[in-house]
């Protein structure tokens, strides 16, 4: 992501797509912000493995107020990891797979971008060390 | 063993560790030493002109990823290098308007080899207005990305 599409100019299409990698890295730090606390990793946890939930049956997991979970659940809404629909005088809790499927995804590009970059730094010290 | 990046992702930053089979010594000399810079700074195939390069605390850099006929500049100034040990440097891509403060740690750990710590952090206005937005919410909760794996590998 680092470095954007770009040649000897900046054209608008260009300008674009560099602005959509942009977004996208913004929506990633809030999507892993969202998941990087234990209480909402065992939510998510939870509607992985068992499927929807409501607020209720979450917050049983946990020793904290029902206050509390509802609060944890709005900043997995707001970040697009979770999302509730009403059933009747239920309001279930679901889990957007796809959202945590794209985190993964860019986690791993991110990765792959590092690593071949760290791999070339590898080589050159390999040389160096060769050299004296 | 091979090495491979830890990445963490935060509200604001973005930080990644990678271990080298070369003391601190030498990473940092391939960070600083700009005929060792341009060998391996840019995806492969590509090359590295460098137009200024003074890694020393008040000095700056500039240069450019030449690929095709494309030319990428990045440009920045060194706030602190302290020899093998670390770097903070501001880092823009030229006519971005997000450029960000970036931290490296040569730290070695054994035998001749060493670790690099990188902290990027984004310097966005609204970006850090949307997550101190959510900090009020929370009220300082601490940040820990260690169970994001289980999480993911779990989905």
């Amino acid at each position: 992501m680092r470095v954007p599409p770009v040649g000897d100019r900046l054209t608008l299409n260009r300008l674009v797509e560099y602005c959509a990698d942009m977004a996208q890295t913004f929506n990633m730090t809030a999507t892993f912000h969202a998941l990087g606390d234990p209480v909402r990793s065992e939510i998510v946890q939870r509607l992985a493995t068992q499927g929807d939930a409501t607020v209720n049956e979450l917050a049983a997991l946990f020793p904290i107020s029902l206050q509390a979970v509802s609060k944890h659940i709005k900043v997995l809404e707001a970040a697009g990891v979770v999302s509730q629909r009403r059933e009747g005088r239920h309001r279930p809790v679901h889990l957007e797979r796809r959202r945590v499927e794209s985190a993964t995804d860019w986690l791993r590009s991110r990765l792959d971008e590092l690593e071949a970059r760290y791999q070339r730094l590898d080589e050159v010290l390999a040389e160096e060390r060769n050299h004296t | 063993m091979k090495p491979t990046v830890h990445l963490r992702v935060d509200q604001q930053s973005v930080s990644h560790t990678r271990e080298f089979d070369a003391p601190a010594e030498k990473v940092f000399r391939a960070h600083v030493d700009p005929e060792i810079f341009v060998r391996w700074m840019g995806p492969r195939g590509t090359s590295c002109d460098v137009e200024r390069f003074d890694a020393e605390t008040g000095g700056a850099f500039r240069y450019s990823i030449l690929i095709g006929g494309g030319a990428y500049t990045f440009f920045g100034a060194y706030h602190e290098v302290r020899p093998n040990d670390l770097i903070v440097h501001t880092w823009e891509f030229e006519g971005d308007p997000l450029p960000t403060l970036e931290t490296l740690r040569f730290v070695d750990i054994d035998e001749g080899r060493s670790r690099l710590e990188v902290l990027s952090v984004y310097t966005s206005a609204e970006h850090c207005a949307e997550m101190l937005a959510f900090d009020e919410t929370e009220g300082g909760m601490d940040e820990n990305f260690e169970r994001l794996d289980e999480v993911l590998a779990g989905v």
